[in-house]
């Protein structure tokens, strides 16, 4: 068995054993990357050296018996964690060679807990979008391709592309994510992994640059169910530097993923079912249900009436949200800047070579949608929507406790596919978006395979704060479903 | 609501974007197929429904007026495009 052949958990034991060294098996990371990031462009600054340094220290942790819980566990950074020392871009231009002089709270954790860091991780610009086509260095390629059709490069789902791929292909053993409406859901699933956006608030979003951040939670994105668990344990918990993060314990949620749900119900949102919905999704979330009712749950019919106005919603309440949040670049007090005659050119002049096409889009569409004389029309309209889309669960969790449905429309598509058209890309994210809504925990784990040979998941979606809950969900989801199907391109 | 010229130039200045004569149409026309398809908002009945402003469910946390923090203006400044001492630097800003 090779270094990279073994799941979080698996080189947990391998580590504590002393059977493997941190070293040896930070490198085998390193090589990897080295091999196959050319190629797929999942990384978009790789920190060897600095690895290899923190693999060490793990090593001298580990000897004294000393190790945390991810004492020597490589793992890859979504470059929207801001990482004291090490460039951190948004994949924007506009941050330039931005190198925070501070750590994120999650990204603290996980140090605290022993991780080394391989790198920095490519995604959408400002984690605008579902392809990570956005991105101001360039694509990532999904290690997956069609069966029959090897030769097009497909999108690795966005926007943590990079997060998915990298954890796919072997490049990293774990990752960290964000999600604002399916961001860690939607690739996870593209790219055949597991991924968790828990409930608003478990994860501190300090460090962390702000999309839109009423509906911003960070997660990770792992090989499986329970190493997900295991990271979200080291990223959650309380944080004072966010006013939004919630003083609850952290439950050992690694625990709860074999408990199984016998007992439990499962609502199936009728609302879910839409027209026009490939029929491969349809037999997979059927194959889903007759999973969890054979594994003693009970499946319940619920209906969720505003599913359909949850992405209108998201699209004025996002964008309203990222054009304050996105003010702050103004080439004044870092990132890049473009001379101006006066503060206003600079300014413009700045913002329009900093940012990319479907950034300057939502911006605009923000300031629109909260100008004075439209703000009632728009805002205000989508924020009572969105008390209504909430609602909706609220009074679902009287029948159920927890929700299944498919994570994504389709499978991963094609680079070039649907890119000229916002409202076609934005619907990548039907099933996903109503979790941030309402501030919900949401799931996505590899079910099974299309008829070309690729991922399609399954997202389960949970009470407040009961990951634990999606957690034996999931678990169930995975140990029935026994996917083992590899990508084509992996170390 | 559809929105013409004028006002992608004025939502243009709004967001201190530059945008470039030529781009505005193709603009608009983006931006009203979005606007468009959010359009739909309108038919739900949202008569008395308290507006939902934030992500989660609890109030925002009160925290005590104090200062916390300070004497960073190094690790402030060390991402500065332009500084001058201790300030960043912009150009001429009064006449």
């Amino acid at each position: 068995m090779r270094p990279t052949d073994l799941s979080l958990a698996q080189a947990r034991l391998a580590l504590d054993a002393r059977q493997i060294s941190a070293r040896e098996l930070t490198q085998a990371y390193l090589d990897a990357i080295a091999a196959l990031n050319p190629r797929l462009n999942a990384y978009i600054t790789v920190t060897a050296e600095a690895a290899l340094t923190a693999a060490d220290a793990a090593d001298t942790k580990l000897a004294a018996g000393q190790g945390g819980p991810l004492e020597g566990i490589p793992l890859g950074i979504k470059d929207l964690f801001c990482t004291a020392g090490t460039r951190t871009t948004a994949a924007s231009r506009i941050l330039g060679d931005f190198t925070p002089p501070y750590e994120s709270t999650i990204t603290r954790q996980l140090l605290r807990d022993g991780a080394v860091f391989l790198g920095k991780l490519n995604l959408d610009e400002f984690a605008m979008g579902s392809s990570n086509a956005t991105s101001a260095f360039g694509p990532v390629e999904n290690p997956w391709s069609r069966r029959n059709d090897p030769d097009t490069r497909l999108v690795p789902g966005g926007s943590s592309g990079g997060s998915a791929a990298a954890v796919a292909a072997r490049i990293a053993l774990g990752a960290t994510a964000t999600d604002t409406g399916g961001s860690i859901r939607q690739p996870a699933a593209f790219c055949g992994v597991a991924g968790i956006k828990p409930t608003y608030g478990r994860c501190s979003r300090f460090g962390v640059v702000a999309f839109a951040s009423s509906l911003d939670q960070a997660g990770p994105i792992a090989r499986d169910v329970m190493d997900c668990a295991v990271l979200l344990r080291s990223m959650s918990g309380f944080d004072p530097q966010d006013s939004t993060s919630v003083d609850m314990a952290v439950p050992d949620f690694a625990a709860a993923v074999g408990r199984g749900v016998r007992g439990m119900r499962i609502g199936i949102p009728r609302e879910y079912r839409m027209a026009g919905m490939p029929a491969e999704i349809e037999a997979l979330w059927s194959q889903g249900i007759a999973w969890l009712r054979d594994a003693g749950a009970s499946i319940v019919d619920v209906s969720l009436p505003h599913t359909k106005y949850a992405l209108p919603t998201y699209y004025i309440v996002a964008p309203a949200e990222a054009s304050s949040n996105l003010a702050r670049y103004d080439g004044v007090r870092f990132g890049a800047r473009v001379a101006g005659a006066d503060l206003t050119e600079l300014y413009e002049k700045t913002r329009a070579a900093g940012f990319g096409a479907e950034v300057k889009r939502r911006i605009m569409i923000g300031t629109y949608v909260l100008s004075a004389g439209y703000y009632d029309a728009y805002y205000l309209k989508a924020q009572q929507v969105r008390a209504l889309i909430k609602r909706d669960f609220d009074l679902a969790w009287a029948q159920c406790d927890a929700l299944l449905t498919p994570a994504t429309p389709s499978a991963a598509f094609g680079l070039d596919e649907k890119q000229d058209d916002p409202v076609a890309m934005y619907l990548n994210d039907i099933f996903t978006v109503t979790a941030n809504l309402a501030g919900l925990p949401g799931m996505a784990v590899p079910a099974g395979l299309d008829g070309q040979g690729l991922p399609l998941g399954l997202q389960i979606i949970g009470r407040p704060f009961d990951e634990e809950g999606v957690f034996a969900v999931a678990g169930t989801v995975e140990r029935a479903a026994g996917f083992s199907a590899r990508p084509g391109v992996i170390a | 609501m559809s929105v013409d010229i004028a006002t992608i130039k004025r939502v243009a200045t709004l967001s201190r974007i530059h945008v470039e004569p030529a781009a505005l149409p193709g603009l608009a026309q983006e931006i009203n197929a979005i606007l468009g398809w959010i359009e739909q908002l309108s038919e739900v009945d949202t008569t008395g429904v308290e507006p939902m402003a934030g992500g989660g469910a609890t109030a925002l946390r009160w925290r005590a007026d104090v200062v916390t923090d300070g004497g960073q203006a190094e690790a402030i400044l060390a991402n500065a495009p332009d500084r001058e001492g201790e300030y960043f630097g912009v150009p001429k800003v009064v006449e």
